[in-house]
């Protein structure tokens, strides 16, 4: 008998699938990044993008879209190489100021049923505002805590590897694993049942939301102890990348359909698909447009699979 | 007295733009009173020229969001840009140019408005991720295309653009028209009802008879096409297409088509309120500008006042 892979094993392969293609061809374009040194740098920027992107699966987990968390990162970021540093507890409130404003968000985006879209949309100027406003040259110093954490070298693999993975890990088993986690699941896959359940949708909402304000958070202080100093529009493009890592870590855009796991996986692929266009010597020019066609030949994988799947 | 209120208050939420021009109205009230009065004519005449093109844009994405939820079209800023890179690279600033370079314009829309169709149809993925991925595929085509230089409109396109009637910017006379048309084409034709349909019941659309994925594709390549339009005209209006000229657009063609009254949830749309709402847009940037606020406020302001007015507006309709 042999064994036949159900496509929903194929799906959610799909991701180690990706990452693996293009490992194993920036392997064969460029010999010398197999080496600590070499993935160092080449994962260097992985992990705030990963965060970014469990910020935005968060999200879409409920069935919303987030187009502010690059702006709100910056945010984060200003905050992190200035108060944070000057007066670690001004500070620190700041950030646990900003989380209660996103669960905030989550609860009016339910309670009068607005369009993500457009209210995350506002919200970006309002976190570039801010941002400006906190910092308004770029510059600034990150924290010396935050910059040793970042800068630590590890055992036999990059830090960042270590990290990615207890991250992920960690995620899978809170929302995938654990109880609260499928109803959360379940706003997004059915709304009207979970609410008859006697769950209520306003908490599930408003408790997803605040956990992408907690990832986006880790991701602007992440994104400082690498750069050492920040910028207000030092993540704006952090939107489109993150929802492009959460599609292409298998998760849908509707039905609370997620993967932890997968979109730190998707975060990687995006982060190494940059590399992999310069060792191409592809123009810059095409480096979002290469996102664009990695996006749309992941999602046809997809497509093709659940074909096969039916079959 | 109750019954006369009520029924005012009927009138009022019957026709929700409204509350887009009263908005307008009241931050432009608030400009020239700090202004002491001086440049109300000039202000409400740019904000007519400026209003244009997010009303063009706002045209096709009311269509869109109207066929239901889930549907919007991210590509707009990314089709803007390509579209007036083409079109002004390929007419080198020559008066003769100037039709050939529109239907090159449309043309780009067109296809990518096809692709964008064609990837919501082949790969079955919503319509959001749809237009985003495409959109990365077009602005890198603009970006490899235009090559950061900014190409000068052909002189008669520029007139053309900026051209006034006693103050009055031509080109709005023309989208006002084009928008009336179009409140025309959504309420009367079987194209605009049919649009209607789907947004209130796909299901019973299709039951109803409706070629429900025809309706789709026409109407995100009337989008396309619309956002291309804008891309040429804009180009022409500021000197030449630069690579970030349709950012800004992305939020403006949703907010329009939020603030001025449509349903998010699809299926009511109104062509009015896309005026008031852009008006409104383009004069509370005015308003922040006119105070002498920093960037920082001012951004911080912009983006309070957009949450809070599609809080208000953007509501529960059910």
């Amino acid at each position: 008998m042999t064994f036949v892979p159900s496509a929903r094993l194929l799906r959610s392969l799909l991701p180690a699938f990706s990452l693996t293609v293009i490992l194993i061809a920036i392997f064969y374009l460029q010999p010398r990044a197999m080496s600590y040194f070499g993935l160092n740098l080449l994962l260097n920027l992985a992990l705030p993008i990963a965060f970014a992107t469990l910020a935005q699966m968060c999200v879409i987990a409920v069935n919303d879209l987030d187009l502010g968390i690059g702006a709100f990162v910056g945010f984060v970021a200003c905050v992190g190489a200035t108060w944070l540093n000057e007066s670690p507890v001004l500070g620190v409130a700041v950030l646990a100021l900003c989380i209660l404003a996103y669960a905030a968000l989550g609860a009016l985006i339910h309670l009068r049923n607005l369009p993500s879209i457009v209210v995350t949309l506002g919200m970006s100027f309002f976190w570039l505002g801010l941002a400006l406003l906190v910092l308004p040259t770029p510059g600034g110093k990150a924290p010396e805590w935050v910059r040793a954490v970042m800068t630590f070298k590890a055992p036999g693999m990059p830090t960042t590897i270590y990290a990615s993975a207890m991250v992920a890990i960690l995620v899978h088993f809170a929302l995938m694993r654990s109880a609260y986690g499928a109803v959360v699941r379940g706003v997004g896959g059915n709304p009207r049942s979970v609410e008859r359940a006697g769950w209520s949708i306003l908490k599930a909402k408003m408790s997803m939301y605040a956990l992408a304000g907690f990832f986006g958070v880790l991701s602007g202080i992440s994104l400082i102890g690498l750069t050492t100093s920040a910028d207000a529009n030092i993540a704006l493009r952090y939107t489109l990348l993150s929802i492009a890592g959460v599609i292409l870590g298998g998760g849908e855009f509707v039905g609370g359909r997620i993967s932890p796991v997968g979109a730190v996986l998707g975060a990687m692929t995006l982060t190494l698909a940059a590399s992999f266009l310069s060792f191409l010597r592809i123009s810059p020019d095409w480096q979002i447009g290469a996102q664009g066609a990695i996006l749309i030949i992941v999602l046809a994988l997809r497509v093709l699979i659940n074909r096969a799947g039916k079959k | 007295m109750t019954a006369a209120l009520s029924k005012h208050f009927k009138i009022i939420s019957g026709k929700p733009w409204i509350w887009a021009f009263a908005g307008a109205f009241l931050v432009w009230g608030a400009t020239i009173l700090y202004t002491g009065g001086t440049g109300a004519g000039q202000i409400l005449s740019a904000a007519l020229s400026f209003a244009t093109f997010s009303v063009i844009v706002g045209i096709g994405q009311m269509y869109v969001i109207t066929l239901g939820p889930g549907n919007v079209d991210l590509s707009i800023p990314a089709t803007m840009t390509f579209a007036g890179a083409v079109s002004m690279k390929i007419m080198e600033t020559q008066d003769a140019m100037i039709l050939p370079g529109l239907v090159i314009a449309l043309l780009c829309g067109l296809a990518v408005g096809l692709f964008n169709y064609g990837l919501i149809h082949a790969l079955r993925i919503p319509p959001i991720i749809a237009t985003l991925s495409s959109s990365f595929l077009v602005q890198s085509s603009a970006i490899a295309y235009g090559r950061g230089l900014k190409i000068k409109p052909p002189e008669l396109l520029a007139e053309f653009t900026t051209a006034r009637i006693a103050g009055f910017p031509l080109l709005a006379i023309c989208v006002i028209l084009l928008a009336a048309i179009m409140s025309v084409v959504l309420h009367r034709t079987v194209f605009g009802r049919s649009v209607l349909a789907i947004g209130q019941n796909p299901r019973a659309a299709a039951l109803a008879g409706v070629k429900v994925d025809f309706i789709r594709l026409a109407t995100y390549l009337q989008s396309a096409v619309l956002a291309a339009l804008c891309g040429y005209l804009l180009a022409g209006f500021s000197g030449g297409a630069s690579l970030n000229m349709g950012a800004e657009y992305l939020l403006a063609s949703i907010a329009v088509v939020v603030i001025g009254g449509t349903s998010v949830a699809g299926g009511f749309a109104n062509l009015p309120g896309l005026w008031g709402a852009a008006l409104f847009m383009f004069l509370l940037v005015t308003m922040l500008n006119t105070f002498g606020l920093s960037a920082g406020i001012r951004l911080l302001l912009t983006g309070v006042i957009i949450v809070g007015v599609i809080t208000l507006a953007g509501g529960r309709r059910d």
